[in-house]
């Protein structure tokens, strides 16, 4: 099936000219018989829409590779097709503006500094602090507060596909967010069960870069999730490769693999999930990656890369149209605006600033203390005057 | 009057709730009254197709009746689906024109009023809007007029005439035996065209069937949702070449705007418009000689797409499903530049669309002689070719699809508002059962999670919108069965807006409410080790008191 590859125009502000590559008349022909397969395989996935959550879990410096994981999926997942507006990205830490980057405004992902995957047109959604096991638990279950802007949400629907890429450190049976706290592999099967019920996404790639990070997807047991990781339960997931200029590990193997992997596929490519499960074999990886298809219906034979790293939108030509007689059309609807009287525009208040400025301190009000300090204190002072005499009392009162 | 019901019925088994937290289901039929056709529509075995629950019951109500945690043993949430049997029922009247049916037949007719009318109806284009006044219009209600099978009222060759209005004029069917069986059935031939038929009612329960036994047309359409925003793009690669000018104020208020105030009552509607200047296709035409014009072929119009999408920036506003419509004015260098289809063949409108995303139109410019021509060519489009086209793609993006029917039915044609009154009523009918199901499984979902997390605790305003959503959806249930369309979708519509608005409440987030067993583990460890002498001290005030007490007596 690889010889129907044609050239496409790749996402670059300079388009440069790549004629398709016709040659003569009949290979047109059996180009077209193909291509009607291909056509109809467009569909078979169900999936209309693309989604993509990228988490980066750790924070400080020496976790760079993390970022760079988390960037370097965010940026094959954009080339091959899924916008910004499609992404959510959760990067707990600056890395490019981290005060001990040497080269600020750059992360690199090759030693060398070959590649700099931080770019000019990176959008973070939940960035820094933001970056919890609550935020990450309301995005996927959609119950987020409604002042959330547009960008921090996940509003998939039936049809979408989603892809969730998480990288930290992790060991078993959790992922440790931020250094302060972790998310369960029993939370998270069941967040992705509330998303099940309330038909957010339709099929659901998973792929982990942790320690053990087999163990979080042990526990799912929704429909239609396929799942990847990067080690087995017990096994460590190591780093690739340290560049000397800037002191800390690049990126992570099992990452690192995956996006040479990703860096041969284009939007129109064939390449099925099969191919993805042979990246990173145990003599280039150390660790064992293992995957999950047994939630998933379809073969992973049938499943293409770009149904969850790329956005192929399914197109169908439009054979109909509407008869309309313009002259129907009320003339009386076209209002001249130009014309019209403009009132002098105020510029509205934004705070209310003689109130603040006279405003007195709000006054807290106040609790009487709760039953269990009273209880303490209770119990303290009879055990005080047990211990020493009752006659100390009436020197109290 | 005469009225036909179609009934459908769901039934459902109730699955073990004990069945390791998925409910198992098996949905079973849609049995339609008279055509005994059953589908079996059921996941295989063991792979699980999940969908709410099946008893029939009321309400959603904790043991005790509470909603603020009073948790009795064994709270069983009985969130059920409140409905087992859909019930859709469509009012039809059927009226014979006099010396329709032969006599004997007449006095079979089940009614006892005959309806006399005077037929000044000449031009079949007149039928319509003369017979309007005398039908009752609400919602979803159908008439549909027999005529004598000789009349010149409809055409030769024509057995049915279905009006942009809810009627139809239909020839009474000649022959021997059972007439009134034969009319009864062509009645029920223009009701299923013209309501909903089971294939309608099963693709909108599409996301609780197996996708393989779904057609490319459910996956096309956008979800029932409660707004939709709307954005006509204009995108001209070439400035230096085309001076584009689009009167797009005018367009969209004389003919989408029309279409749009007809499917008010479904959603809301925004619509807005740009233009995008050096906005280039992600695809790069090729050139053919034959037709020496530009080329693009099918296999590459996914991917012009993305990269377009990305400049649209018309999802930073609203949380609503955008429609995207796309004018391209292609190059200079690259004109003219048709579509072809996956046969070679180009085609006529020059447009293509995607489900759920919108549609995108090449239009182009005829350019004068080279050496004629004053560049930037002004160029004015002409917005009824283009509104055309875009029409259609909403109608197909909404779901209005052309129904397939026999070859003697005329259809009117809907005018300028795009859309004829029955066939809004089709989508009202499975837009409100959409709606009905999508209640019943967030609401079963919702009392799975509040199974599952004894403990969380429901504030005041989710439960009443959880009632709100309950009552709402009983509602929509009877009025569908009583033939009230209008209403029971606005009763739906509330319906799913309350149990979003229950379901989505911020505050059930299940990471918030920690197991017993949890806070055991760390409470325990802090507290046992304080505890220790304060125990042993009160142990020792009490044998204390004890041996105090006896003393006096020792010491007699």
């Amino acid at each position: 099936g690889q010889n129907a590859m044609f050239l496409f125009h790749s996402i670059s502000p300079y388009p440069s000219l790549l004629p398709l590559s016709f040659h003569h008349h009949s290979e047109f022909h059996w180009f077209c018989f193909h291509c009607q397969d291909q056509a109809e395989q467009f569909f078979r996935s169900g999936h209309t829409n693309n989604w993509a959550v990228l988490v980066c879990t750790s924070r400080f410096w020496f976790n760079y590779r993390h970022v760079a994981n988390t960037l370097s999926v965010y940026r094959s997942v954009k080339r091959l097709g899924i916008p910004d507006s499609h992404i959510v990205l959760m990067l707990a830490d600056d890395m490019a503006c981290n005060p001990r980057n040497p080269k600020p405004a750059t992360v690199f992902s090759h030693k060398n500094m070959e590649l700099n995957v931080y770019g000019d047109d990176v959008e973070v959604d939940y960035r820094s602090y933001e970056v919890t096991v609550e935020n990450f638990l309301r995005v996927l279950t959609g119950r987020i507060p409604p002042s959330t802007p547009r960008s921090k949400r996940l509003l998939s629907d039936d049809r979408s596909n989603i892809l969730i890429y998480m990288t930290g450190h992790g060991g078993n049976g959790f992922l440790k967010f931020q250094d302060s706290e972790e998310i369960t592999n029993v939370e998270l099967a069941d967040a992705f069960e509330q998303m099940w019920q309330k038909r957010r996404y339709n099929e659901l790639l998973f792929i982990i870069d942790t320690c053990q990070g087999a163990s979080m997807y042990e526990r799912f047991y929704s429909p239609n999730i396929m799942a990847l990781a990067s080690s087995q339960v017990g096994e460590d997931s190591l780093s690739h490769q340290p560049d000397l200029g800037i002191g800390v590990h690049l990126m992570d193997r099992y990452t690192f693999y995956v996006l040479e992997f990703l860096e041969e596929i284009h939007p129109a490519s064939q390449t099925n999930m099969n191919d993805l499960f042979q990246v990173c074999p145990r003599s280039l990886c150390v660790s064992t990656p293992g995957h999950r298809t047994d939630l998933f219906q379809r073969d992973p034979q049938n499943v293409l890369i770009t149904d969850f790293f790329g956005s192929v939108r399914k197109v169908e030509i439009t054979t109909e149209t509407v008869a309309l007689d313009p002259n129907l059309v009320g003339l009386e609807t076209r209002v001249p605006n130009d014309e019209m009287a403009t009132e002098p525009l105020k510029y509205a208040e934004q705070l209310p600033v003689a109130q603040i400025i006279h405003q007195k301190p709000k006054q807290k009000d106040w609790h009487p203390p709760g039953g269990f300090i009273l209880g303490l204190w209770a119990l303290i002072i009879m055990v005080f005057f047990k211990t020493y005499g009752i006659k100390h009392m009436k020197y109290i009162f | 009057m005469s009225y036909i019901c179609r009934r459908f019925s769901a039934q459902t088994f109730d699955a073990d709730p004990g069945d390791s937290g998925w409910w198992q289901q098996q949905f079973i039929g849609l049995l339609s009254q008279g055509s005994e056709t059953i589908e079996v529509l059921g996941g295989p075995q063991g792979s699980g197709w999940f969908w709410g629950s099946p008893k029939c019951c009321a309400e959603v109500r904790g043991a005790d009746g509470s909603w603020d945690g009073g948790r009795g043993p064994g709270l069983r949430c009985q969130v059920t689906l409140l409905f087992a049997q859909f019930q859709l029922t469509v009012p039809v009247s059927v009226v014979f024109a006099k010396g329709a049916l032969p006599g004997a037949q007449q006095r079979r007719l089940p009614f006892a009023d005959t309806q006399e009318e005077e037929s000044l109806l000449n031009r079949k284009n007149q039928a319509d809007a003369a017979l309007l006044p005398l039908q009752e219009d609400s919602l979803g209600a159908l008439t549909v007029y027999v005529i004598p099978e000789t009349s010149p009222l409809l055409p030769q060759g024509v057995g049915v005439y279905v009006g942009k209005h809810r009627s139809a004029v239909m020839r009474c069917p000649q022959g021997p035996g059972d007439v009134l069986a034969a009319v009864s059935a062509r009645v029920q031939q223009i009701v299923q065209a013209m309501s909903f038929t089971t294939d309608s009612i099963t693709a909108a329960l599409s996301d609780r069937v197996p996708m393989d036994q779904l057609g490319t047309d459910t996956r096309r359409p956008f979800k029932s949702s409660l707004g939709y925003e709307i954005t006509f793009s204009l995108l001209n690669p070439d400035p230096k070449s085309h001076d584009v000018h689009w009167d797009i104020e005018a367009a969209v208020s004389g003919y989408v705007q029309p279409f749009l105030d007809k499917l008010g009552s479904v959603a809301n509607f925004s619509v807005d418009s740009q233009i995008l200047y050096y906005a280039v296709l992600g695809v790069s035409p090729r050139f053919d000689k034959a037709s020496s014009s530009f080329i693009l072929s099918a296999l590459s119009l996914p991917h012009v797409i993305n990269p377009v999408e990305a400049r649209l920036g018309s999802s930073a506003t609203s949380l609503y499903p955008v429609l995207n419509f796309l004018l391209y004015v292609p190059e200079r260098i690259h004109s003219p530049l048709y579509i072809q289809d996956k046969d070679g063949a180009a085609v006529g409108t020059n447009a293509f669309h995607s489900p759920r995303w919108g549609g995108i139109m090449v239009y182009n410019v005829d350019h004068p002689a080279p050496d004629k021509a004053l560049l930037p060519l002004r160029v004015d489009v002409d917005m009824v070719r283009v509104m055309e086209v875009f029409l259609a793609q909403l109608r197909l993006l909404f779901g209005i699809s052309q129904v397939p029917l026999p070859e003697e039915f005329l259809l009117e044609s809907p005018g300028n508002k795009g859309l004829t009154d029955w066939e809004l009523d089709r989508l009202l009918w499975t837009r409100t059962v959409e709606n009905i199901a999508t209640v019943s499984t967030t609401l079963t979902s919702l009392a799975q999670l509040l199974d599952k997390i004894g403990n969380i605790v429901i504030k005041d305003d989710v439960a009443s919108e959880v009632y709100h959503a309950v009552a709402s959806a009983q509602t929509a249930m009877l009025e569908l069965a009583s033939g009230h369309l209008g209403s029971a979708f606005q009763a739906s519509k509330e319906a799913v807006i309350s149990s979003e608005r229950a379901f989505f409440d911020p505050s059930l987030l299940h990471l918030l409410y920690f197991p017993d067993d949890q806070k055991f583990a760390i409470y325990i460890p802090l507290f046992l080790p304080m505890a220790v002498p304060i125990l042993l001290s009160l142990v020792k005030i009490l044998r204390e008191a004890k041996q105090s007490k006896k003393e006096p007596t020792k010491t007699d």
